[in-house]
């Protein structure tokens, strides 16, 4: 959208400044005036969600690291004093826990949104990749923010991810080395680990800024997926999309503030509130939910370094989307066949979720008789991981390129106002929510 | 890309710039919940509660000997317990009303009736180093910093410091406990 | 119809989901409902005193409980707290209670190690200077120190209760191994020591703390009958407090924040359609 700005600085001062740094010009033109799609649906407050999600995480990580001791003997009691003896510490301390776990429900669903309505396609490619770079940070920031308190979980789930990246060949072992400090998780990883936990949301930030630039080259994709042709088409984002994201926003808040209040440690694990003990390792190593898809397609293949390279392509396998889905209709609205492998596919997403959780060996149906495959029950959760990584990638890898090639979709609407075709018999199941949720 | 430009005559149904009671009410709702939010990110920053915890000290007064002072560490600062001897109370009070750069009589510097105890912040208010006993030239404390002189009751005399040293809130919890802070 | 069978299929995965056992097999903890319980809930003072008098009579000869300090006893909400003593470090009972214990401190005037009575703004100490004391007097075990414990189990202080009275003789052909004591709600899995019916494994694990709790071991000062459920749950009770002294904070400031928030989403929403009113989605 870089048409002619409509900002007219009404005051000397805002004259002044104009003329030597256009900032509220820029705002203006970003955020009050910028045409936006009058079609967009609630899936698309997301956005607004995850920036205010970000600020949240921001203020409250850089206070909670005015009382944190980030050493391995200090560690998990200043996270005490913390809750006990700082004022509201408890308070920002559960904010910042479960603020991770609502950016991620956040994040899921607005990618799954780009998943739905083609918004990683044509022209906004670079926009999808700056996305899914946003997602890396955003994992690796969780990851490293989990080991801070230095519970059991914290401990012993870096042991895990740190000891997968030995599995490369030549060069793992140095990064293993090299991310330790040392020869084991220790002092010296949690206290890098805390300097890079405090750096990267800077760095998701700058990401962001870039993200949302590029958002705003291209202009928003909307649920037709057709591009706006007219004024009729859009309206200025203030006052319609701002109090629509408020709205957004506010239920959202509801969601965060019932989990802060009343169930602020349903998200986590007990176990985390063990002191690490590099003696002893839990019955139960897991994730934070958000991994368990990745870990539970990590666990599926039986070879350790297979497994890493399964699970970093199935994060890799996004980042060129683009240029898999050839379908020159963008909106699922209007692609059935998409839309079902679609539904398939979160469903799959839910499902690799669960069997993250689990024990590999377990039995999923209790009771049944053993049938052996490859060394394992069929009835397992392994196998139940393998089908489900498999389809995972066959949904980006055959699924969405065949489709681009033999589907026949519905007729798109010429533009987004024109009311006879923009809702087709479809369209009360918009505001019907298939489970959104990765994980 | 469609062009915005002056498009407030295309909209149909209500102007949104007309400020509507609900448009202010949701506005000073969400104003009123920001700094609601933002208390806690703010009070977080007072002392905790340990650090307050260790904000009151006692002290048993029978180990400090008529002319001797204690000094103790109270809120991450040396603090003065002295037993003054009847000489060095006399001439604190004698000079209550000589030439001072912080007016202060004696009397109002200790407990009544306990002229003896003198407790006081062992902080120089000149720039904050700690004056030691018997140095100077009225027989009380010397900052060798930048060369302050208090006397017996811990006025300033001479020197840079602006003010008398500080003498806290206390009291005496019994004859021999008092409690500071 | 196409959403209706994804969310049946979602609802089948989340039904096969569900764990039949608690983990390691071991028996679901009692279902004991606390005054602290729900969104409203609160403590129980007397009950919190009842229990900080069976952890200090029972566990405290093994257990440390070092997050905490004395004057926590006397916070809002604890135990001792006096709302003539708004300021904890000042309430003559905490400070009582802190006099009796002794605290390893260094003598400022000759530098000696020595045990001085506490102060209402020292930590509670451990029983044992270090963990290999611990082991060495608890046959190779360390006790773990009971600050956060209610939040380090799953099931909380209701596991606690269960697990401190739920201690039985163990069934014939369990062959228990020295040093350890069979309880069904601890977390583990007895099928290797077990010699009898292998579909009928008995639940839980062992646990090196032989029972602890008997009738009458710990005379309540209100008069209440000191059973053994009582004391469990008591002490359980306390120990969440000790885990969670801000918990009323939490569900009092929780029940603020959610009306100001619903009130504020129903505001923001008439706000949403003020502002689009008339204008096609």
């Amino acid at each position: 959208m870089s048409g002619h700005s409509t900002y007219q600085p009404k005051t000397g001062f805002t004259r002044w400044l104009d003329t030597r740094l256009p900032i509220l010009r820029l705002g203006h033109d970003s955020f009050i005036d910028y045409p936006t799609p009058r079609n967009l649906n609630y899936w698309y407050t997301f956005g607004a969600i995850l920036s205010v999600m970000l600020v949240v995480q921001l203020i409250s990580g850089i206070v909670l690291a005015m009382h944190y001791t980030p050493t391995a003997t200090e560690a998990f009691a200043s996270v005490e004093h913390i809750m006990r003896d700082v004022n509201y510490g408890w308070l920002i301390r559960y904010v910042h826990a479960n603020g991770a776990s609502m950016f991620f429900i956040a994040v899921y669903i607005h990618m799954l949104k780009s998943l739905y309505y083609g918004s990683y396609k044509a022209p906004r490619e670079v926009l999808w990749i700056l996305g899914c770079v946003i997602y890396l940070l955003m994992m690796a920031t969780a990851f490293m923010g989990y080991v801070l308190p230095w519970g059991q979980m914290s401990f012993h789930g870096a042991v895990v991810i740190t000891n997968l990246l030995g599995a490369f060949p030549i060069v793992g072992e140095t990064i293993t080395t090299m991310l330790w400090g040392g020869y084991a998780v220790d002092n010296p990883t949690l206290q890098r680990f805390f300097s890079l936990h405090y750096l990267f949301p800077f760095m998701i930030a700058g990401v962001v800024a870039l993200h949302i630039w590029a958002l705003h080259v291209t202009g928003q994709n909307n649920p037709t997926g057709v591009d706006p042709k007219s004024k009729a088409d859009t309206l200025p984002f203030t006052p319609y999309a701002t109090v629509k994201d408020g709205f957004g926003i506010a239920l959202f808040m509801i969601m965060y503030a019932f989990f802060v209040f009343y169930l602020p440690n349903a998200l986590g694990h007990a176990d985390n509130y063990i002191p690490a003990n590099p003696l002893v390792t839990p019955a139960h190593i897991v994730p934070e939910w958000y991994f368990l898809p990745f870990y539970a397609i990590l666990r599926a293949v039986p070879d350790k370094l297979l497994g890493v390279i399964a699970m970093f392509a199935s994060i890799g396998v996004l980042f060129v989307l683009p240029w898999l889905d050839r379908s020159k209709v963008r909106s699922m609205r209007y692609r059935p066949m998409a839309k079902l492998y679609f539904l398939v596919f979160v469903v799959v997403c839910v499902i690799l979720g669960f069997c993250g959780a689990k024990l590999p060996d377990d039995q999923v149906i209790p009771g049944l008789q053993t049938i052996s495959l490859g060394g394992s029950d069929l009835n397992s959760w392994v196998w139940l991981s393998r089908v489900a990584t498999l389809y995972y990638f066959a949904y980006f890898v055959v699924i969405l390129p065949v489709l681009g090639l033999i589907e026949k979709p519905l007729p798109v609407p010429d533009t987004i106002a024109t009311p006879a075709l923009s809702h087709p018999a479809a369209a009360p199941a918009e505001a019907v929510a298939a489970p959104e949720q990765k994980g | 890309m469609a062009d915005t430009a002056a498009d407030s005559a295309t909209h149909t149904g209500g102007d949104p710039s007309r400020r509507d009671f609900i448009h202010i009410a949701a506005i000073a709702a969400a104003g009123g919940g920001a700094l609601a939010a933002l208390w806690p990110f703010v009070a977080q920053m007072n002392p905790s509660a340990d650090t307050l915890a260790l904000a009151s000290v006692e002290f048993d007064l029978t180990k400090v000997e008529p002319g001797q002072q204690v000094t103790i560490n109270w809120r991450g600062k040396p603090l003065f317990v002295r037993n003054r001897t009847p000489a060095e109370i006399d001439r604190a009070v004698k000079d209550d009303n000589a030439p001072l750069p912080d007016p202060q009589a004696d009397a109002e510097r200790h407990k009544p009736g306990k002229p003896q105890w003198l407790v006081l912040v062992g902080s120089c208010t000149h720039l904050g180093c700690v004056p030691t006993f018997g140095g100077g030239d009225y027989g009380g404390w010397f900052c060798p910093c930048h060369g302050s002189h208090y006397d017996t009751s811990g006025r300033i005399r001479k020197g840079p410091a602006p003010t008398n040293l500080v003498v806290p809130e206390y009291e005496f919890l019994s004859d021999t406990t008092v409690k500071i802070g | 119809m196409l959403r209706k069978l994804s969310l049946i299929a979602a609802a089948l995965v989340l039904v096969a989901g569900g764990p039949a056992l608690a983990a390691g097999g071991a028996k679901h903890p009692e279902n004991i409902s606390y005054s602290f319980d729900g969104p409203f809930g609160k403590f129980d003072q007397a009950q919190l005193q009842r229990g900080f008098k069976v952890y200090r009579e029972v566990c405290a000869a093994c257990h440390g409980i070092n997050l905490l300090s004395f004057r926590n006893l006397g916070d809002r909400g604890g135990p001792f707290y006096d709302p003539h003593y708004p300021n904890a470090n000042d309430n003559p009972y905490v400070k009582a209670i802190a006099a009796e214990y002794q605290i390893a401190d260094i003598d400022s005037e000759t530098g000696d190690a020595i045990q001085r009575p506490g102060t209402s703004a020292d930590r509670f100490p451990s029983p044992f200077p270090n963990e290999a004391a611990a082991r060495g007097a608890n046959g190779g075990a360390m006790p773990p120190d009971l600050s956060v414990m209610a939040k380090a189990r799953h099931g909380g202080p209701a596991y606690i209760a269960s697990l401190l009275s739920g201690y039985v003789t163990p069934p014939a052909g369990l062959e228990v191994p020295p040093g350890q004591y069979y309880n069904p709600y601890m977390a583990g899995d007895v099928s290797s020591a077990w010699t009898g019916d292998h579909d009928h494994v008995p639940p839980g694990g062992f646990i090196a703390m032989p029972p602890q709790l008997a009738p009458g071991k710990v005379t309540f000062d209100d008069g209440t009958p000191s059973t053994i459920e009582q004391q469990a749950k008591d002490v359980s009770a306390f120990l969440m407090w000790a885990a969670e002294p801000k918990l009323e904070d939490r569900k009092q400031m929780g029940f603020a924040v959610m009306i100001y928030l619903i009130l504020f989403t129903a505001l923001l929403y008439w706000s949403y359609r003020r502002v689009w009113r008339g204008q096609s989605h």
